[in-house]
C-alpha cells in the first residue's frame, strides 16, 4: 500500500501493464518525452522506449485511428487523448469503428482500444478544456465508459480496462487529479467493471454520482447528516456497463433519489438513470428523482463556479425530495 | 477550363489594398507593444491576475508583416496565438485584458480561455482551442465572398501542429479545388507542445505541402517583417486577381513555454533557445530601422518605457471592470432562450438569491 494521487495512481498502473505484458503500449500527444500534459505518462518513454510511448502527429483520428489497427494485430494499445474536448477528430473512428468492429465483422475482428482521456470542468478550462461529454459515447453500443473517482479505483479499474476484450474509454476526473489522495494497493487487483461503490451508507436520500461529482456528494451528504438526514451515497464507477441492480436496491430503501453530474442535463446520463427508476422503481419512490447537473449551455470560462455542481445544490435537492413526500 | 469560381473585377485600389509600402516604425511599435503585453501578462499569470496565457513572443514579426499586407475587409481566421494580428487590427489593448479577464466589457462575454479573441468590427474571426478547425471555415468565407464577388481574402492562422489536423487537409484541398482567395499563414514555431516540427511530418518543409493540393507553397523567414510583408501581399494580389489560394510557411521561432501550463525545460535545451533568440524578429527590424538612421537607442528605451506603462496601466483599468453577470450564463446559447433554459435560469435566480451558487 501506498498513499497517491489519481494520476500517480494512473501512471503506476500505466507502468505495472507494461512491465507485465510487452504488447500493451502508450500512444498520444505530448505522452512521451513531456509524460503527459498532466504527467500521468511521465517516466514511461524512459523505462519503455519511444517504440511503446510513441509521441504522435496531432491527429486524434490518427491516435486512435492507428490504435485500432495495433489492436487488430494483437498489440493492447492505450491511446491518450489529451483533453476530453478534443476528441472529435477521432469520433468516426471510435462511433463508426472502435466501437462496431466486433459486431460488423461478425465476432471475427474485435478491436480492444483503450482510450484515456480527462474530462470535466474545475480548473478553469473554460469551454474547450472542461466538458463532461460522457454521454455522446455512453450512447452508442459496443464501447464501455468508465470514470473512477478515486485513486485506487483508478488504478483497478485502469488494469479492468486494459484486461477488458472490448474497447474502454477511460475518463479520469482532471480536477481531482491531485486535490484527492488515497491509499494505493501494490497489487494488481481488479476492480470489475458493473460494480457501483457505496461511498457511505444512508437510509433517507440515495445520491448517485462519479467521477469529480463523487466528493461533492460527498460533502453534501456530510452537511446534511449534521442535520440529521441519512444519505447514501453511490459512485457508479462505470456507467457502461451500469450496475443497475445497485441503483434499484438503494432507491427501493431509501425512496428517494438524486443524480449529480457535471454534464449538460438534457439526454446526459441521469436522464437515462431517471427513466430506469422510473421503470423499474417507481412504486418504490416517494418523490420525484431530481438532477443537479450542468446547465444545457456550453461549459463558460469566466462563470465555471456557477456552472458545476456544488454541495449546496445537492444539499437543496435534497431536501425538496424531503419535502417532496 | 470552365471558370465558375473566377473572382469579380478588384474594386478601386484605395478600398481594397494594403499600403504597397508598409511603415516599418509603425510596426516595429506593433511588435513592442505585443512583446510588452506577453512580458506583463506572463506575470500576471503568475500573480494570479489572469488564469492563463499563451504567449507569441518570437512571432511578432510573422503576425505583423501578415497583417500589415491586408486590407480591413479580409476576413482573419485566427488560432489562439494571434495577439499581435488583433493590435495590428486595431483592436485597442483594453479590449484584450478585457478578454483576459472575462469581465463585463469582454467581446466575447467570458465564455473561453483567456487568449481566444473575437473582434466582428475589425473582421476577426473568433479563435477556438480545437486545433484547425478554423482553416476550413476560412476556405468557406472565401467561397462566399466568390459568391458575392466580394474582392477580399480570407486568411487562416495556424501552426506547424495543425498541418497534421484533419482540417488542414480539407482546408487545402477545398481551396484548391473552388480556386478560393485564401492564404494559409502556417506560422511554424518549430513545436506543438512539446513534439519538435521534424516529428511532426516528414516533410522537409510544411510550405512543400501546398504543392500536393495544387497551389503555390511559399517558405519565408517568419522573423524578417519585410519579407513576410510581400509574401502575403503577393498571395493576396494573386488571390484578388483569382490565382487562388497559396499557402505560406513562415519560419519562426517560440521563445516562450506554449502556455503558462508549460514548462519546456521538459523537451528543449537553454541552447536551443538561446540560438533561436539571436534570430529575435524584434532586434532585427529594430537594427534595419538604426542602420536606415530612423531610429536610436535613445528613441527605443524611451519607447520601452512607453509601452510598458502604457501596458501595465491599460491592464489597471481592465481589472477595474464590472464583473460579468452570472445570468448571462444562458445568454448566446440561441439566439433567444428556449423554454427549458427559461426554466433553469429561473432555478439559477433563485439559488443566487439564495446563496446556493457561489461566484
Ligand atoms: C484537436 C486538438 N488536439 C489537441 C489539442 C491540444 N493542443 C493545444 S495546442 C497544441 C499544439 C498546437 O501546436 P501548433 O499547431 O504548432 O500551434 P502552436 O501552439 O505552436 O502555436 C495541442 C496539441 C487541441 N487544442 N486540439
Ligand atoms: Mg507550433
Amino acid at each position: 500500500m501506498s498513499e497517491m494521487n489519481i494520476v500517480q495512481a494512473i501512471n503506476r498502473t500505466l507502468r505495472d501493464a507494461m512491465k507485465e505484458d510487452p504488447d500493451v503500449l502508450v500512444l498520444g500527444e505530448d505522452v512521451g518525452v513531456n509524460g503527459g500534459v498532466f504527467r500521468a505518462t511521465d517516466g514511461l518513454i524512459r523505462e519503455f522506449g519511444a517504440e511503446r510511448v510513441i509521441d504522435t502527429p496531432l491527429s486524434e483520428t490518427g491516435i486512435i485511428g492507428t490504435a485500432i489497427g495495433m489492436s487488430l494485430y494483437g498489440l493492447k494499445p492505450i491511446a491518450e487523448i489529451q483533453f476530453l474536448d478534443f476528441i472529435y477528430p477521432a469520433f468516426d473512428q471510435i462511433v463508426s469503428e472502435l466501437a462496431k468492429f466486433r459486431y460488423r465483422s461478425g465476432g471475427q475482428y474485435p478491436a480492444h482500444v483503450v482510450i484515456r482521456a480527462p474530462y470535466g470542468g474545475g480548473i478553469k478550462g473554460g469551454i474547450y478544456h472542461s466538458q463532461s461529454t460522457e454521454a455522446y459515447f455512453c450512447h452508442t453500443a459496443g464501447i464501455k465508459v468508465v470514470i473512477p473517482s478515486t485513486p485506487s479505483d483508478a488504478r483497478g479499474l485502469l488494469f479492468s480496462a486494459i484486461a477488458d476484450e472490448d474497447p474502454v474509454l477511460f475518463l479520469e476526473p482532471k480536477r481531482i487529479y491531485r486535490s484527492l489522495t488515497g491509499e494505493v494497493s501494490d497489487s494488481q487487483e481488479k476492480v470489475p467493471f458493473g460494480h457501483a461503490r457505496v461511498v457511505r451508507e444512508g437510509s433517507d436520500v440515495s445520491v448517485f454520482a462519479y467521477g469529480a461529482m463523487v466528493p461533492v456528494a460527498q460533502e453534501a451528504a456530510d452537511a446534511l447528516g449534521r442535520d440529521g438526514v441519512s444519505t447514501e451515497v453511490i459512485d457508479l464507477r462505470t456507467l457502461v456497463p451500469l450496475d443497475e441492480a445497485a441503483v434499484l436496491a438503494s432507491v427501493e430503501k431509501t425512496g428517494r433519489a438524486i443524480i449529480v453530474h457535471e454534464a449538460a442535463r438534457f439526454c446526459g446520463f441521469g436522464a437515462e438513470l431517471s427513466a430506469i427508476l422510473a421503470e423499474k422503481a417507481l412504486y418504490s419512490l416517494k418523490a420525484p428523482v431530481l438532477r443537479v447537473t450542468g446547465y444545457d449551455t456550453p461549459f463558460p470560462y469566466a462563470l465555471e463556479n456557477v456552472y458545476l455542481p456544488n454541495p449546496e445544490r445537492v444539499v437543496r435537492a435534497v431536501r425538496q425530495s424531503l419535502q417532496a413526500g | 477550363m470552365a471558370e465558375p469560381h473566377a473572382v469579380s473585377q478588384k474594386l478601386p485600389q484605395s478600398e481594397t489594398d494594403a499600403a504597397p509600402e508598409p511603415d516599418l516604425l509603425d510596426a516595429y511599435r506593433l511588435m513592442v507593444l505585443a512583446r510588452a503585453t506577453d512580458e506583463r501578462c506572463l506575470m500576471l499569470q503568475r500573480q494570479g491576475r489572469i488564469g492563463f496565457y499563451a504567449p507569441l513572443m518570437g512571432q511578432e514579426a510573422a503576425q505583423v508583416g501578415a497583417s500589415r499586407a491586408l486590407a480591413p475587409q479580409d476576413w482573419i481566421f485566427p488560432a489562439y496565438r494571434e495577439l499581435a494580428v488583433a493590435l495590428a487590427r486595431g483592436v485597442p489593448l483594453r479590449a484584450i485584458f478585457d478578454q483576459l479577464l472575462g469581465n463585463a466589457d469582454d467581446r466575447i462575454r467570458g465564455r473561453q480561455m483567456p487568449n481566444h479573441f473575437g473582434f466582428r468590427d475589425v473582421n476577426f474571426v473568433v479563435a477556438s482551442s480545437p486545433i484547425g478547425t478554423q482553416i476550413t471555415q476560412a476556405v468557406g468565407a472565401a467561397m462566399a465572398a466568390q459568391r458575392r464577388k466580394d474582392s477580399i481574402v480570407t486568411i487562416a492562422f495556424f501552426g506547424d501542429g495543425a498541418t497534421s489536423s484533419n482540417d488542414f487537409h480539407a482546408g487545402l484541398n477545398f481551396a484548391g479545388v473552388f480556386q478560393t482567395p485564401t492564404i494559409f499563414f502556417c506560422q511554424n514555431n518549430q513545436w506543438a507542445i512539446s513534439l519538435p516540427r521534424e516529428k511532426q511530418t516528414r516533410s522537409a518543409t510544411l510550405a512543400e505541402k501546398g504543392s500536393a493540393y495544387g497551389m503555390p507553397g511559399v517558405l519565408v523567414d517568419g522573423n524578417d517583417f519585410l519579407a513576410v510583408y510581400s509574401a502575403v501581399r503577393e498571395a493576396r494580389e494573386r488571390a484578388l486577381s483569382g490565382g487562388g489560394p497559396t499557402l505560406i510557411e513562415a519560419e519562426v521561432y517560440r521563445f516562450g513555454p506554449h502556455s503558462t501550463s508549460d514548462d519546456p525545460k521538459r523537451y528543449r535545451t537553454e541552447e536551443q533557445l538561446a540560438a533561436a533568440k539571436e534570430r529575435d524578429p524584434i532586434l532585427r527590424l529594430k537594427g534595419e530601422l538604426v542602420s536606415a538612421g530612423r531610429w536610436t537607442e535613445e528613441l527605443d528605451h524611451q519607447l520601452w518605457e512607453e509601452v510598458r506603462t502604457r501596458v501595465t496601466r491599460t491592464f489597471e483599468e481592465a481589472e477595474k471592470a464590472k464583473p460579468l453577470d452570472p445570468r448571462s450564463i444562458f445568454d448566446d446559447v440561441f439566439a433567444h432562450v428556449t423554454p427549458q433554459l427559461a426554466e433553469e435560469r429561473a432555478q439559477f435566480d433563485a439559488e443566487l438569491r439564495d446563496g446556493v451558487l457561489k461566484l
